[in-house]
C-alpha cells in the first residue's frame, strides 16, 4: 500500500447538481420566450440580445480579472442570465450603447460591487433595467411594434404597451371599458403579439419556461403562483369596486412584466427567500407592491420596481420565515 | 418501482441518493481468521474496557479479554484462539493509535458453553435483569454504527417508560447490505432477539422498518413475523436518512424527540437488526459479541460481498477477500458514503461498529471546486431536521457560536444531506462538525463535572 488515500469528512457520494447546471437550466427556460421575441421583433430582439449577454460577460470578466484579481467565474452561466434577461426587459430598438451602459450597471455596480454571484441583494438584470430606465426614459419606453402586427399596420413604427395605453386613458378619464376596444385580445396577450420589452410579451413562452424550471426544481411554484395570484387578487378588488376605473384581473396579469418577473425575475435564488413560507410572502407583496404602483404610482409598469423593492426585505423575511425545527413543537409522550 | 403503496417516511427533507447495492444477492461467507489480530479494547462509545489478560497468556474465541471500563462500556472478548503476543496501542479507524490485544492465532477453540450449532432455540427462559446482565457481560453494544452499548439503552432512566420498542432494517446508506442479508438469512433468528429486547423493556408492541428497496427481506420477515405476537413489519419508502434514530422514530410513530432529548422521551428504544441477532446470540446461545457481518463494496470491487468477520481481523484482509484493491481506489471508507469515516490505512482491524468498507474511486474522491452560496436553500428543504445548514457554516466561518448554538446547531445529524444537495460544492458538514465541536468544548468548559 504506496499509494496515498484521500481523507475527508463525510458525505463521500454527491448529488449531481452544480451551479452550472442551474443556470443552464434557466438558459433552457428562456429559449421559448427568446424564440418569440425574434419572430416577434426580428433581427432587432437578436442584436439586443447578443450585445447584451456580450457585454455582461465581458464586463463580469475584466472586473474580476483586472479589478478583483479572482479567477473569472463567466462559465457558471450566471452572466449570461443576466445579460440575456436584461436584453428581455428592453425594447428591441435600444441603442446599442445603452445596452452596454445597462450591462455595466448590471454586472459591475449591482453584482461584482457586492462579492459576485451570490452575494448581491438586488436581481442585476433588474437593476440595470431599472437604471436604464430612470436614465433614458424615452428610448426606454418607445417600443416597436411586432412584426406580426406591422403588416396589418405598415406605416406604424412605435406604439404603446397596453399598460401605457390605459394609463395615459384613465388619467384622460376615459372608461376602462372604452379603452378595451383599442387593447389587443386576450389572445393576443396571451401568445405575445403585443409592443413591449422584447422577453416580456408572450405569456405562454414564459411559462412553458416556467414548467421546464419546476421540472427541473430549480425553482418552486410558491413565488410565481403567490405573485400572478395576488396581482389578480388585488386587481380583482380594485375592478370589483369600480370596473369602469380599473382594469379586470386577467389584463393585469398578462401585461407587462408579471410572467417574466414572476417566473424569472423574482424566483432569482440569490435574491429571494430561502422557505416557502418567505416565498409566499415574498410573492404576495410583490403583486401587491406591483398593483399598487400600476394603479396609483406614476409609472404604467411596477413589476421591475416591486421586485427589487421587497428584494431589500428578504433578509427580513428569511429571519421570520425560518423552517420548522425538528423537536421543537410539543411532543406526545407515549 | 415498488409495489407498496402509501408507505410511511419521516416528513421533512432527506435526498435519495443513487442506489447502489451491488452486494444484495451475496450471501453472507465466513472470513477466514489471519495469523494474527488486534482486538482493539475500545469498540463501544462510552469508557474503553481495561484488559485482563497478560503477554503469553491462552485465550479461547468468547473468553473476555478485558472488562467493561464503566457502566457505559462493555466486555470485549477474544474473537480468536491463540496466545495473547501484544497489549500494545495500534492504530485504529478513528486514525489515532488506541489500545488493542493482539493475539496470534492457533486454530478456532471456542470458551465453554457457547452453543455454536444452528438450531433455533425459541423459549426464553431469562428473566428481565437477567438479559440485561448478560447481553452487558457478553458485550452487546448496537450494530448500526453507534456502537452504544445496549444494557444503557434497556435501563431506562426513572420515571421513564418505553412502550414501543422500533428495530432498525432501514439500512439507507448506499452501497451497503449486511443488514440485508442478515435479515434474509437469519430472519427467525433477528425475531426471537426482538422478543427477548422487548421482553427487557417489558414492552408488548414491536415495529420493524424496512425500506422498499429490499422487498425479499420485507417478505420473508413479514413471514416469519406472523408467529411472533406484537412484532409487525413495516416497509418504508426508500429515503435517506431513514436509518438514522430520530427519522426513523417519527417515521414509524409520528414521534418527535424533543430537542436534547433521547428515544426515551417519547417512549422509545430502537435497536439495529444486527443487535437484534446479536441478543439472540448472546440469550439464546450464550455467545457474545465477536464478529458481525460487513459489507465489501464499491463500483470498482470485483467481487462485492458480505463476510461474518472476527473483530480484529484487518480490512486490508477484507479487501484481498473481496478481489483485492483496484488500482484507482482513492478512499477507502469505513461505513456507507454518507456517514462512513475515510481511513488513511487499511491496516485497521474491523470492529463492532464495522458496518461495511466501501472502496471509491480515485475521481469520485476528489470534491468540486467551492463557490459562492447561490443560497438555493436546497440544503433548508432537504435537512430532515429542520435546520439551515448554509447559516449555520457561515456563522461558523465568521466565528458567531453563539448564535449558531442558537440556530440549533448541535441537533445536526450529520447525515450530510446539504453538503449532498449542494450545487456549489459548499464544505456544509464540514463547518457545522467545527461548530458542533467548539461549542461542546465550551459547553464542557462551563460545567465543571
Amino acid at each position: 500500500m504506496n499509494k496515498k488515500l484521500v481523507v475527508s469528512l463525510s458525505p463521500h457520494t454527491y448529488g449531481k447538481d452544480s451551479v452550472t447546471r442551474i443556470m443552464y437550466d434557466v438558459l433552457i427556460a428562456l429559449v421559448p420566450a427568446f424564440l418569440v421575441s425574434i419572430y416577434m421583433f426580428g433581427f432587432g430582439a437578436l442584436r439586443v440580445t447578443l450585445i447584451a449577454i456580450f457585454s455582461s460577460v465581458l464586463f463580469e470578466y475584466l472586473i474580476q480579472k483586472f479589478m478583483l484579481k479572482v479567477k473569472p467565474t463567466i462559465n457558471d452561466g450566471s452572466a449570461i442570465i443576466t445579460g440575456l434577461l436584461l436584453a428581455f426587459n428592453v425594447p428591441s430598438n435600444l441603442p446599442w450603447w445603452m445596452i452596454i451602459v445597462g450591462s455595466f450597471v448590471a454586472i459591475g455596480i449591482a453584482k461584482m460591487s457586492f462579492g459576485g454571484l451570490g452575494n448581491n441583494p438586488f436581481n442585476p438584470a433588474l437593476v440595470g433595467r431599472v437604471f436604464l430606465f430612470v436614465s433614458f426614459p424615452v428610448a426606454m419606453t418607445s417600443w416597436p411594434v411586432p412584426i406580426v402586427t406591422r403588416f396589418k399596420l405598415i406605416d406604424a413604427v412605435t406604439s404603446a404597451t397596453p399598460l401605457s395605453i390605459v394609463k395615459e386613458g384613465l388619467k384622460n378619464n376615459i372608461a376602462a371599458s372604452e379603452l378595451a376596444s383599442k387593447l389587443p385580445s386576450y389572445a393576443d396577450l396571451f401568445f405575445g403579439n403585443l409592443g413591449g420589452c422584447i422577453g416580456e410579451v408572450s405569456a405562454l413562452a414564459l411559462l412553458l419556461g416556467g414548467i421546464y424550471l419546476i421540472y427541473r426544481k430549480v425553482i418552486s411554484w410558491h413565488i410565481p403562483v403567490a405573485m400572478i395570484g395576488a396581482v389578480a387578487l388585488f386587481s380583482g378588488i380594485l375592478w370589483g369596486l369600480n370596473p369602469e376605473k380599473y382594469m379586470d384581473p386577467m389584463f393585469q396579469i398578462l401585461t407587462g412584466g408579471v410572467f417574466l418577473g414572476a417566473i424569472f425575475m423574482a424566483t432569482d435564488m440569490v435574491t429571494s427567500p430561502m422557505t416557502p413560507k418567505g416565498m409566499i410572502i415574498f410573492g404576495i407583496l410583490i403583486g401587491l407592491i406591483t398593483v399598487v404602483i400600476r394603479v396609483f404610482g406614476a409609472y404604467p409598469e411596477g413589476v421591475s420596481f416591486a421586485i427589487l423593492i421587497m428584494n431589500a426585505f428578504v433578509p427580513l423575511i428569511d429571519k421570520f420565515c425560518k423552517p420548522q425545527k425538528y423537536g421543537v413543537v410539543k411532543v406526545k409522550n407515549g | 418501482m415498488s409495489v407498496y403503496k402509501n408507505l410511511k417516511t419521516f416528513p421533512v427533507g432527506g435526498i435519495h441518493p443513487e442506489d447502489h447495492k451491488l452486494s444484495a444477492a451475496k450471501a453472507i461467507e465466513f472470513l477466514k481468521i489471519p495469523d494474527i489480530i488486534s482486538i482493539p479494547v475500545s469498540q463501544h462509545l462510552g469508557a474503553p474496557a481495561k484488559p485482563i489478560v497478560q503477554i503469553n497468556d491462552r485465550v479461547k474465541v468468547g473468553q473476555v479479554i478485558a472488562e467493561s471500563g464503566g457502566y457505559v462500556s462493555t466486555n470485549i472478548h477474544a474473537s480468536a484462539s491463540g496466545i495473547v503476543s501484544k497489549i500494545d496501542n495500534v492504530m485504529d479507524a478513528s486514525g489515532y493509535k488506541r489500545l488493542a490485544i493482539t493475539i496470534k492465532v492457533e486454530g478456532d477453540d471456542w470458551f465453554e458453553g457457547i452453543e455454536l450449532s444452528p438450531d433455533i432455540k425459541k423459549e426464553i427462559i431469562l428473566s428481565k435483569e437477567e438479559i440485561i446482565a448478560k447481553l452487558q457481560k457478553d458485550g452487546i453494544v448496537g450494530l448500526g454504527g453507534a456502537t452504544f452499548p445496549i444494557h444503557v439503552k434497556l435501563t431506562p432512566p426513572k420515571g421513564k417508560i418505553a412502550d414501543i420498542l422500533l428495530i432498525n432494517g432501514v439500512e439507507c446508506e448506499p452501497f451497503l447490505t449486511s443488514d440485508h442479508r442478515l435479515m434474509i438469512e437469519k430472519g427467525e433468528e433477528i425475531l426471537i432477539g426482538t422478543q427477548i429486547i422487548m421482553q427487557a423493556l417489558g414492552v408488548s408492541e414491536s415495529l420493524v422498518g424496512i425500506e422498499s428497496n429490499k422487498p425479499d427481506a420485507i417478505e420473508h420477515l413479514s413471514k416469519l413475523a406472523k408467529n411472533y405476537n406484537g412484532i409487525c413489519i413495516v416497509p418504508l419508502k426508500v429515503q435517506y436518512p431513514q436509518g438514522a434514530e430520530k427519522q426513523l422514530i417519527e417515521a414509524l410513530t409520528s414521534r418527535q424527540v424533543p430537542i436534547g432529548g433521547l428515544p426515551i422521551d417519547v417512549g422509545v428504544v430502537v435497536q439495529n437488526v444486527g443487535t437484534a441477532f446479536a441478543v439472540y446470540e448472546s440469550i439464546q446461545k450464550n455467545k457474545p459479541l465477536v464478529e458481525r457481518v460487513v459489507t465489501v463494496t464499491g463500483k470498482n470491487v470485483q467481487n462485492p460481498s458480505n463476510f461474518l468477520v472476527r473483530f480484529g481481523v484487518p480490512i486490508s484482509n477484507l479487501i484481498e477477500a473481496a478481489g483485492g484493491l483496484p488500482n484507482e481506489t482513492g478512499k477507502i471508507i469505513s461505513g456507507g458514503p454518507m456517514m462512513g469515516k475515510a481511513l488513511n490505512t487499511p491496516d485497521v482491524p474491523v470492529t463492532k461498529g464495522t458496518s461495511g468498507i466501501l472502496l471509491i474511486s480515485e475521481a469520485e474522491s476528489k470534491r468540486g471546486e467551492v463557490l459562492n452560496c447561490i443560497r438555493c436553500a436546497k440544503c433548508v428543504g432537504h435537512c430532515p431536521l429542520g435546520l439551515e445548514p448554509y447559516l449555520l457554516m457561515s456563522l461558523v466561518e465568521k466565528g458567531f457560536y453563539d448564535q449558531a448554538q442558537q440556530e440549533q446547531i448541535l441537533n445536526c445529524c450529520e447525515c450530510g444531506s446539504c453538503a449532498f444537495t449542494c450545487p456549489a460544492d459548499r464544505p456544509l458538514l464540514d463547518y457545522i462538525r467545527l461548530g458542533k465541536s467548539i461549542i461542546n468544548q465550551r459547553l464542557r468548559e462551563k460545567s465543571p463535572k
